[in-house]
């Protein structure tokens, strides 16, 4: 049984090809990934991502809930509407989801998980949820939308009304704000400026057809996921899983260590391997001669070998970049090899990050 | 389905080959194929006076999506193999040894058939 979001006929009104993404029917591509790639970084684009699983965590325990569940610290959320991106570790340590979530009081938040481990999510998070007063709820009447790029902005503020607008204007990253039927954020998986809009599947079409009419150019998973590995974004499955610790993940940006009386899931396990200083660190590689670099292609350092966990050619560079998970020792700028073909091609290691805004962050 | 020339033998792999009067012989990868793969990045080729025999990996080409080995002058334009698959996309040229092996590929039916299949 495949799932279909509800802008699926949308998708094949504008010639998309599509694809089965973990269940979903799913636009790749419009004609072009690369195209639809540079009119995110150039102008803007936008991407169905109703397939995307929207959880309300509420009641009295809500906060102490999530301070379990995630290695990040809800506490800190003070605003409404303020975001934060974090993890969901096994007790073992490894990622189960990372996710967004947003606050709008200690008893209500919002969760966003990935769509191709809601199951396991959800059955997890209600595992959990036993002793806490809170209700976990699924939102399947809502779309979403990504709309990034310089121009995405101002190009979803003709649709909106003087209200949203007001709402909107000046919103700092990382916030998300409900007024009238939307629920916009700025937030993205692009690297550019832009919102991840929450509509009620009643008004989707219209809001898409919309965007369509004000020049917004659809873009499909294939623009996606060279978007986010420029921007140097983590996809579940890929760079990180259950079998591996956020450490190693370049993801211990989102684990709050105080205050140390706090007992999220994982956190014994984590806290042993930061003191052995053993996990592997996720970096970036750059190629810059020919050749793409490829998922699960083995690097060669001085230090023992380390594997590509995302590789692709960057549209925006015009050369290769890649994610990859190589021993701690090794340091950006250093020169270290990759196996391609049987043979073994020089790279360099930079952070992990190429492009933020349209420019190169290396 | 994608047009598929019947002067042309195909490979289950998708490629295709041309044999010109002089025993030369064109490369390159079919329409479906490209269609496939999607945006073509980089184009690797055999170097002029290699050697090569039938199944050998002679020549890579990268699309933005999946790297594609080719078995058996377009490394500066490689969104040719895009938007012309079967003509000013082909990929290189060998003299044939032994012409006999072309009666391993398929026609353009057999071809027809065996993507249906896919």
């Amino acid at each position: 049984m495949t799932n279909k979001t509800v802008l699926h006929a949308k998708h094949l009104a504008s010639g998309a090809k599509m694809v089965d993404f973990f269940g979903w029917d799913m636009p790749i591509n419009y004609g072009s990934q690369i195209e639809e790639h540079h009119a995110v970084r150039t102008n803007a684009g936008m991407f169905d991502v109703s397939h995307m699983t929207i959880v309300d965590v509420q009641g009295a325990d809500a906060k102490a809930f999530l301070r379990r569940l995630v290695i990040n610290d809800v506490a800190k959320l003070a605003t409404p509407g303020k975001a934060l991106y974090t993890g969901m570790l096994n007790e073992e340590g490894g990622v189960i989801d990372d996710l967004i979530i947003y606050f709008f009081s200690d008893t209500d938040y919002r969760l966003v998980v990935n769509s191709a481990t809601r199951v396991k999510d959800l059955a997890w998070m209600t595992k959990q949820s036993t002793g806490f007063d809170i209700t976990i709820t699924e939102r399947p009447e809502f779309g979403m939308l990504a709309v990034q790029g310089p121009e995405a902005k101002a190009k979803v503020a003709k649709l909106l009304t003087a209200e949203q607008i007001e709402a909107v204007e000046g919103m700092k990253p990382f916030f998300g704000v409900q007024v009238g039927d939307l629920f916009i954020a700025t937030t993205g998986y692009t690297g550019e400026d832009g919102y991840e809009i929450i509509v009620p599947n009643s008004s989707a079409e219209d809001f898409w057809q919309k965007l369509l009419d004000e020049g917004v150019v659809p873009c499909g998973l294939g623009a996606r996921d060279t978007l986010r590995l420029e921007a140097g974004m983590n996809l579940y499955g890929l760079d990180m899983d259950e079998t591996v610790s956020p450490l190693a993940a370049n993801m211990a940006w989102t684990i709050s260590w105080e205050p140390t009386d706090r007992d999220f899931i994982g956190r014994d396990v984590l806290t042993a391997q930061k003191a052995a200083g053993d996990q592997p660190k996720l970096v970036g590689l750059v190629l810059e001669a020919k050749g793409v670099l490829r998922s699960h292609q083995v690097v060669v350092t001085e230090f023992g070998n380390g594997e590509i966990t995302s590789g692709t050619f960057s549209p925006t560079l015009g050369h290769s970049v890649a994610l990859a998970r190589v021993p701690r020792s090794v340091k950006v700028g250093d020169t270290i090899e990759v196996e391609m073909r049987k043979k073994l091609i020089k790279v360099q290691v930079t952070k992990p990050s190429f492009v933020r805004n349209g420019k190169k962050v290396f | 389905m994608s047009n598929i020339p019947s002067e042309l033998k195909y490979a289950t792999s998708h490629e295709w080959v041309r044999v010109d009067s002089d025993g030369i012989a064109t490369i390159g990868i079919s329409e479906h194929a490209q269609g496939l793969l999607g945006d073509m990045v980089f184009v690797e080729l055999p170097d002029v006076d290699d050697s090569i025999s039938a199944g050998d990996d002679v020549a890579v080409a990268e699309s933005v999506k999946a790297a594609s080995d080719i078995y058996a002058a377009l490394e500066d334009a490689p969104e040719l193999l895009n938007s012309d698959a079967f003509g000013e996309g082909w990929l290189f040229q060998v003299k044939l040894d032994d012409v006999s092996e072309l009666e391993n590929l398929l026609d353009a039916e057999g071809y027809k058939n065996s993507i249906d299949e896919d």
